[in-house]
C-alpha cells in the first residue's frame, strides 16, 4: 500500500501546490538548508517557544522537532476542507445544545440513549444551562488526514480543550525568519492574526450583561502544566491576564479575580482546565485548579466559560462514530467531511469481527488520547497483539477500532534530503457569533520512516502549514 | 492592571536573583577573610553564616566549621533555602509563573543563569575554583539585571521588582553590619589594630564597596566612615539610604498609579525619617545595634506590608 504524498505523488510528478516552493527549493544549496535546518531550533528559542522549558529534564519532549519543509495546501484544497468543518463545527454546537436540552436526537434514536447516560463526559449539571449567544464549543481543533487527491477524512475532534496553537503561530514564525525570501515568491495567506481573533471571538461571547469591553483571562492549572507555555503565551499575545484557580473567587454573583488593586470582575474566562477541576463544588472536591462556585456564577449567566463544561460529550470517542448522523440530523446535508468507517467494539458482531481482524486494525481507547493505550495492528508483535485482545475482552465498550489508513505523506528534510513521511492537520476553529477558521494549523508529521503516529509525545514533529492566496 | 500573585512572583523574583548575588559576595569577602590567616579562619566564617542567616540551619547538619563546609551549605545546600543552588531556582519559578510580566530577554538571562548555575554546581565545588564560581554567579546576576533594567517597562511590574530587589538588599547590608557592628564602635585606640583593619574591609568588601571606599573618603578605614558609607550615602549602590531612595520611588509610582495610600507608605516615611540625621554620629549616640535592630525589623515590616497591601495573597 503505498501512500499518497502530497508534493510528489507517484503518478503525476510535481503536485501544483507545491510548483513555487519546488523552483525555490531546486536553487538552494543543499547545505545551506542543512544550516538552516540547525539555525530552526535557535530561532524556536529566541522567538518565545523557549517559554517551553528547554533545560529541564524532560525538555526533550518539550521542544518539539520542527522540520523546515513547509506542508502546502492550495486556496481550493482549503475551501472545501473550511465548507466541511464549518458544517462539523455548526453540528457539534448543535448536538450539545440538544443534549443538554431536548435530546431530540436520543428521541429520533439516531444516537443510542445510553451512549450519552453511562458517559463520563456528560454532565447533569449542564442540563438546561444555555451559555451565552448558545455556544457550547468556542475553540476546536479538528485532526484531519487525507489519503488521496480528494479524500479528507476527520480522525478527531476536539471539542473540549484543543491545544497546540501556539505551534502553528511559532513554526510560521521561524519559517520567516529563516526564509524571508520565500514568502516574496510565495503567497502565503496569514495565520498571525489569530491571538488577535480569538480575543474578538471570545469578546463576542460575553455574558448579556456583561460591560461593552469585557474582561477576558486565560485560567491555566499552572506553571507545572505541561501546555503552561502556550497558556503563557496566548495570554501575552491576547494581552489578557493569565490566571490561576487560587487568583479567583466568587464576589457578589461574579467571578473576580485578585490584582494589586483588590478584586475585578471576569466576564469570559478561556480555560484550560478539565471539567472535573473547574468547581471543587460540583465536580472533584479536592481540586484547587478551579473556583469553588464559578458554576452557580455560570448557570445564572455572569460568566462565559469557554469552552463550556460538559463539551467533551461531543468529541467523545464512542461519539464520534455516530458523526456522520450527527451532521445529518442538524444541518440536514451529508456530511461533507467523512468519520474514518468505525467499530464500536461495544456491539457484538462489531467485536467479532475487530477479534479476527486486529491485525489490520488500529483500536483505541474510548477515552485515551495522545495516542497511549492504543494498538496498531499491522505493526504489533503477535504478543503484543495477544495481550492488548485480553483487556479488549475484558472490557470491550472501552474501545473502537478502525481500519489503518493510508495517511498521506510529505517530505521532510533529511541528511540525505527529502523523504516522505506520514501527516495529519490540526486547523483551528473559533466560534462567536460567527465561525472563523484560520487558514492554517498544525501539520503534525511523524519522523520515523514509515510510522504513523504523529503524536508529538511518540517521536512526532510539526510542519509549518501554508494555505495559498490563489 | 496587574494580578496580586504577578505582583508576588515579581517581587520574589528578584527578592532571590539579589539574595544570589549577596551569598557570592558574603562568600567572596569571607574567603579574602580567610586567607589573610591573621584572624581565626573559623570565626571569619562563622560571621558570614551569621550575615546570611544561616547559621541555625548550618549547627544542624555541620558540627565543623570550614571553608569546605560553609561553603558547600551556602552555595549548594538544598536544606539551605538561601543557597545560591536554592535562591537560583527560586527566582526562576517566580519568573516562570510571570512569564507574561517579564520581557523574552528577562526571561531567558533568568533561565540560562539557573542551567549554568544548576551545572556549576551539581557536585561541590573545588576550594581552588571557588573564586571562579563566585564570579560566575555575580556575572548572572548582572546579565539578569541587566536586561530587566534595559528591556523592562517602567509601570507597576518593575516597581514591584524594584521593592524586592532593594528590600532584600536593605536586610543583607544591615545584617552584615549589625553582625560586625562591635568593630565598628569607636575604641580608645583610634586608628584600628591591623585585625581590625581587615575586619573593616571585609565589611566593605562584602558589599562591593572596599575600592569604592577611597574615592569618597580617605585612604584609612575609619569606623565612623564605613558606617556613614554604607547607612547614611545616597550614593553608594548598597547602602540602606540608597535602597530606601529607590523602595521610595516605587512606592510612591505605586501611590501616584493606583491614586491609593497605604500603611506601607507610613512605615516607609518613619524609616526614611530614621535615615534624615544630621550626621552618622547622631546614630551612634543612639546605639548603632539598636538602630541596625530596629532597621531590620522595620525593613522586613516593610516588606509584609507591601504584600498585605498590594494583596500577594
Amino acid at each position: 500500500m503505498t501512500a499518497f504524498d502530497e508534493m510528489h505523488p507517484q503518478d503525476t510528478g510535481l503536485r501544483k501546490p507545491y510548483s513555487a516552493y519546488d523552483r525555490w527549493f531546486q536553487a538552494q544549496d543543499p547545505t545551506r538548508l542543512t544550516e538552516k535546518m540547525r539555525d530552526a531550533e535557535r530561532v524556536f528559542r529566541k522567538t518565545g517557544i523557549t517559554f517551553a522549558v528547554y533545560g529541564e529534564e524532560e525538555a526533550a519532549e518539550r521542544l518539539i522537532p520542527f522540520d523546515i519543509v513547509p506542508r502546502i495546501i492550495s486556496g481550493s484544497e482549503w475551501r472545501r476542507l473550511t465548507q466541511g468543518i464549518e458544517q462539523r463545527v455548526q453540528a457539534l454546537n448543535a448536538f450539545l445544545d440538544d443534549i443538554y436540552h431536548r435530546q431530540e436526537i436520543l428521541r429520533a434514536g439516531r444516537v443510542p440513549k445510553e451512549l450519552i447516560a453511562s458517559n463520563e463526559a456528560f454532565l447533569p449539571e449542564m442540563i438546561g444551562v444555555r451559555p451565552p449567544k448558545g455556544v457550547y464549543t468556542h475553540i476546536i481543533g479538528v485532526d484531519i488526514v487525507r489519503t488521496g487527491e480528494d479524500e479528507f477524512y476527520v480522525l478527531e475532534d476536539n471539542a473540549r480543550t484543543p491545544s497546540g496553537v501556539s505551534y502553528m503561530l511559532e513554526n510560521r514564525e521561524t519559517m520567516m525568519q529563516l526564509f524571508p525570501e520565500l514568502f516574496q515568491r510565495v503567497k502565503v495567506r496569514p495565520v498571525e492574526n489569530y491571538p488577535q481573533l480569538l480575543r474578538q471571538s471570545l469578546s463576542a461571547v460575553k455574558p448579556d450583561n456583561a460591560h461593552d469591553a469585557p474582561r477576558v483571562a486565560v485560567l491555566t492549572p499552572g506553571s507545572y502544566n505541561s501546555a503552561y507555555f502556550e497558556h503563557a503565551f496566548l495570554a501575552d499575545q491576547m494581552g489578557v491576564e493569565l490566571v490561576e484557580g487560587q487568583d479567583l473567587r466568587v464576589i457578589d454573583g461574579h467571578v473576580a479575580m485578585r490584582t494589586t488593586e483588590g478584586y475585578k470582575q471576569i466576564d469570559v474566562l478561556y480555560r484550560r482546565v478539565d471539567d472535573a477541576y473547574l468547581d471543587p463544588l460540583t465536580f472533584k472536591p479536592d481540586s484547587t485548579l478551579g473556583v469553588p462556585g464559578i458554576m452557580d456564577v455560570y448557570r445564572a449567566g455572569n460568566i462565559t466559560i469557554a469552552n463550556a463544561p460538559g463539551t467533551g460529550i461531543a468529541d467523545d470517542k464512542a461519539i464520534y462514530s455516530y458523526m456522520p448522523e450527527i451532521v445529518e440530523f442538524y444541518t440536514g446535508r451529508k456530511a461533507i467531511l467523512g468519520n474514518i468507517p468505525t467499530w464500536r467494539c461495544s456491539e457484538p458482531d462489531s467485536l467479532k469481527y475487530v477479534m479476527e481482524h486486529l491485525a489490520e486494525l488500529v483500536v483505541k481507547e474510548v477515552h485515551g488520547s495522545g495516542g497511549y493505550g492504543m494498538l496498531v495492528g499491522p505493526t504489533a508483535s503477535k504478543k503484543e497483539r495477544e495481550d492488548f485482545a485480553k483487556k479488549l475482552m475484558a472490557r470491550p465498550s472501552n474501545y473502537i477500532a478502525q481500519p489503518t489508513l493510508s495517511l498521506s505523506t510529505c517530505p521532510i528534510l533529511t541528511e540525505k534530503g527529502l523523504a516522505p513521511r506520514h501527516v495529519d492537520l490540526r486547523p483551528f476553529v473559533l466560534v462567536s457569533d460567527r465561525i472563523q477558521i484560520v487558514p492554517g494549523g498544525l501539520t503534525r508529521v511523524a519522523l520515523k520512516e514509515g510510522s504513523l503516529v504523529v503524536n508529538s509525545s511518540q517521536g512526532g514533529g510539526t510542519k509549518d502549514t501554508w494555505v495559498l492566496d490563489d | 492592571m496587574l494580578l496580586g500573585r504577578t505582583a508576588n512572583g515579581l517581587y520574589w523574583m528578584s527578592r532571590y536573583i539579589e539574595r544570589t548575588e549577596n551569598m557570592a559576595r558574603l562568600l567572596d569577602a569571607g574567603l579574602r577573610m580567610a586567607l589573610t590567616r591573621t584572624a581565626s579562619s573559623s570565626d571569619e566564617w562563622n560571621s558570614v553564616l551569621l550575615s546570611a542567616g544561616a547559621e541555625h540551619a548550618f549547627n544542624q547538619k555541620h558540627q565543623e566549621v570550614t571553608a569546605e563546609t560553609v561553603s558547600d551549605f551556602l552555595l549548594r545546600d538544598p536544606a539551605n533555602s538561601s543557597s545560591v543552588m536554592v535562591a537560583i531556582e527560586t527566582a526562576r519559578n517566580n519568573a516562570r509563573m510571570v512569564r507574561t510580566a517579564l520581557t523574552r530577554e528577562t526571561w531567558e538571562s533568568i533561565n540560562e543563569a539557573w542551567m549554568a548555575l544548576k551545572r556549576m554546581l551539581a557536585s561541590p565545588v573545588d576550594q581552588r575554583e571557588l573564586p571562579s564560581v563566585l564570579d560566575a554567579i555575580k556575572r548572572e546576576t548582572a546579565l539578569i539585571r541587566g536586561s530587566l533594567h534595559g528591556t523592562a517597562l517602567r509601570n507597576e511590574n518593575f516597581d514591584f521588582a524594584q521593592l524586592g530587589t532593594f528590600i532584600e538588599r536593605a536586610d543583607n547590608t544591615a545584617r552584615i553590619l549589625d553582625v560586625k557592628y562591635y568593630v565598628l564602635l569607636p575604641s580608645i585606640a583610634w586608628v584600628g589594630s591591623t585585625l581590625d583593619n581587615y575586619q573593616w574591609e571585609s565589611i566593605l568588601r562584602s558589599v562591593a564597596a572596599h575600592r569604592s571606599y577611597r574615592w569618597v573618603y580617605e585612604a584609612d578605614y575609619r569606623p565612623t566612615n564605613i558606617a556613614d558609607y554604607l547607612i547614611l550615602n545616597g550614593r553608594m549602590p548598597r547602602s540602606l539610604a540608597f535602597c530606601y531612595l529607590n523602595i521610595s520611588e516605587s512606592l510612591s509610582y505605586l501611590e501616584k498609579d493606583y491614586g491609593t495610600r497605604h500603611c506601607c507608605h507610613d512605615t516607609l516615611d518613619q524609616t526614611l525619617s530614621k535615615l534624615r540625621v544630621n550626621s552618622i554620629k547622631d546614630i551612634f549616640d543612639a546605639g548603632l545595634h539598636e538602630f541596625l535592630i530596629d532597621f531590620i525589623r522595620d525593613n522586613n515590616r516593610l516588606g509584609d506590608e507591601v504584600a498585605q497591601n498590594f494583596r500577594f495573597y
